[in-house]
């Protein structure tokens, strides 16, 4: 694939809810074309029918019963948080 | 009393000859003397090892002690630590007080051991170096201009310049056995699903693993036998016995068959770590193994496949740090946006700030076939050359690095380069095996390890193979001068 521009970066950035400076974008542009120039020597095998490998024991995901099991722990997690109040977390206003 | 290995406290202890508070006294002014030149630890805890200490020494004196009671460790800063500062290496936890120990902490303080700190790191595990801490690089103590290796470096620099006589760390691609042979110490990373994930920072769930890093294969044995086990809160660890792993350590080696991938011999191999790894497999043919050339095919697409289902994993882990629940916020945000955005870019530095770009690239919408579907079918390629290896033989043996440690800054700002100093290492965790860096030489003044992988749950084999050699040389109690 083509090496990816500042503008790429800056959708990909958007998607990830990170900001980078605007002076940071070209590099970050040519390292990630580098990493994915990398990643892209996968394509020299052909793996047509090759069942894709989630997990290294191929275990099913085990389950547990619907239970309640945690007590609740909101003033020490609380305690942590950049900012609430009245056992809210604080963010700016979303809704006008 | 510092250079003596966990076994040997452990014997010191029961014999009376120390009390775990006075070697914590004594580990805790080494710590103090020689971390401002290594920067080993992020977090020094002595006020709360000396009270574990008197705890120790307490129920010793009860009678109730087991082999790891009144033992001095560190744990690597990405395990939650209840009351402690856990800050992953990045400035976006900088200020996190965990609110629960780590399944491994919990299982390690219920057995008696002793916390003296929280060991440095790359920034949330990512990285070969130690340079990507937000607390600034480790040295490596074999050579000050030279890194530690990482991700776990800090556990890794402090086993070596025995400020403790074992840590903890965890390995996604490399992070326990590269830094363990760029340290010149021993260091395990299980099997997948061995060690509970639970309260350990995650960075790829699918290859996060817990291990102990210590000076030889029986220390690694004692802390793997506390460490490991069932969790219920960690749905993927595995519910299956732990063997008693030091009871294992002396299994015979004749017999044994290893496999030499051609593979992990030939270019970009440094001429005297490929001298050392040499002589140490000529030596397990003294001692009645049986080295034979295989083939693991694939080895090369290792490294492509790791850098897609690691950064996708890691895109979707760390979204989790937005700013609002914990961690790192940034002033005045004008809106939502602007506070989610700000507080990452603010918090994170360029390496995780990379992988997190890679991988929400790869999950982007067209392009999850090509990267992370390609990537996990790779990874069943991969898994299959060792599946087909270990038909033929019990372990595996190569290289734990191409290269011994290299001087800080010299791959700083190539992240490629980088990534292949784990050429050796990143398929075992796809495939999602043990392994093992043990020292075995030198090249030039700097450590090189030799590497041992097992088949799944081998654990036990590794570890007395990694001893039988250990009994028979001294590599592992060479110590670097001034330490």
């Amino acid at each position: 694939m083509t090496p990816l521009g500042t503008a790429e970066v800056a959708k990909i950035a958007h998607l990830a809810r990170l900001a980078i400076r605007e002076e940071e974008a070209p590099a970050y542009a040519s390292n990630l074309s580098a990493i994915l120039e990398l990643v892209e020597q996968m394509n020299a095998v052909d793996t047509t029918g090759v069942t894709p490998m989630a997990h290294p024991l191929d275990m099913a995901q085990r389950l547990r019963p619907d239970e309640i099991s945690e007590t609740n722990h909101r003033e020490c997690f609380q305690a942590i948080a950049p900012r609430t109040e009245a056992g809210l977390y604080l963010v700016p206003k979303v809704i006008e | 009393m510092h250079d003596k290995t966990i076994a040997q406290i452990s014997a010191g202890l029961a014999a009376g000859e120390f009390s775990s508070e006075e070697l914590t006294r004594a580990l805790l002014e080494r710590v103090e003397q020689f971390n401002p030149q290594l920067n080993a630890f992020i977090t020094i805890t002595a006020e709360s090892a000396l009270a574990q200490a008197r705890a120790a020494d307490r129920r010793r004196q009860q009678g109730e002690a087991v082999p790891l009671t009144g033992i001095p460790i560190a744990h690597k800063d990405i395990f939650c630590t209840d009351g402690v500062r856990t800050s992953c290496g990045s400035r976006m936890l900088d200020r996190f007080i965990a609110p629960y120990n780590a399944t491994v902490v919990e299982k390690l303080n219920a057995a008696g051991t002793v916390m003296l700190g929280k060991t440095n790191m790359d920034e949330f595990a990512m990285g070969s170096s130690n340079e990507t801490s937000f607390y600034g690089p480790v040295r490596n103590p074999w050579d000050l201009n030279a890194v530690p290796g990482g991700s776990s470096g800090g556990s890794a620099a402090a086993v070596a310049a025995r400020l403790t006589p074992g840590a903890t760390g965890t390995d996604t691609g490399g992070s326990i056995r590269q830094p363990a042979a760029l340290c010149g110490i021993t260091g395990l990373k299980p099997t997948y699903g061995r060690v509970s994930r639970w309260g350990m920072i995650a960075y790829a769930s699918s290859l996060d693993q817990g291990g102990p890093m210590a000076r030889t294969a029986e220390d690694c044995a004692l802390l793997l036998g506390a460490m490991a086990g069932f969790d219920p809160r960690d749905s993927t660890c595995v519910d299956r016995a732990v063997p008693d792993y030091v009871a294992a350590l002396n299994q015979p080696l004749a017999g044994l068959k290893i496999g030499l991938p051609k593979e992990y011999f030939g270019e970009g191999l440094d001429g005297q770590v490929a001298q050392a790894v040499e002589a140490a497999i000529a030596e397990y043919r003294k001692l009645g193994a049986e080295p034979v050339e295989i083939s693991l095919p694939n080895s090369q697409l290792a490294i492509p496949a790791y850098y897609v289902v690691a950064p996708a994993e890691c895109s979707s882990n760390l979204a989790r740090f937005d700013g609002v629940r914990y961690g790192h916020r940034c002033e005045n945000p004008k809106d939502l946006l602007d506070l989610y955005t700000r507080s990452r870019g603010e918090g994170f530095g360029a390496e995780v700030t990379r992988r997190i770009l890679v991988g929400t690239f790869a999950l982007s919408a067209g392009y999850y076939d090509a990267y992370y579907l390609k990537a996990q079918q790779i990874r069943r390629l991969i898994s299959d050359d060792f599946r087909r290896a270990f038909e033929q033989v019990d372990v595996i043996m190569g290289p734990t690095s191409p290269t011994a440690a290299f001087n800080l800054g010299e791959k700083a700002d190539d992240p490629i380069t980088m990534y292949l100093s784990d050429i050796y290492t990143i398929a075992v965790n796809l495939a999602g095996l043990p392994g093992l860096s043990l020292p075995v030489g030198f090249a030039g003044q700097r450590p090189a390890g030799l590497q041992l992988i097992g088949n799944y749950f081998a654990e036990d084999r590794l570890l007395s193979v990694a001893h039988r050699y250990q009994q028979v040389t001294d590599w592992h109690e060479r110590a670097p001068v001034g330490f």
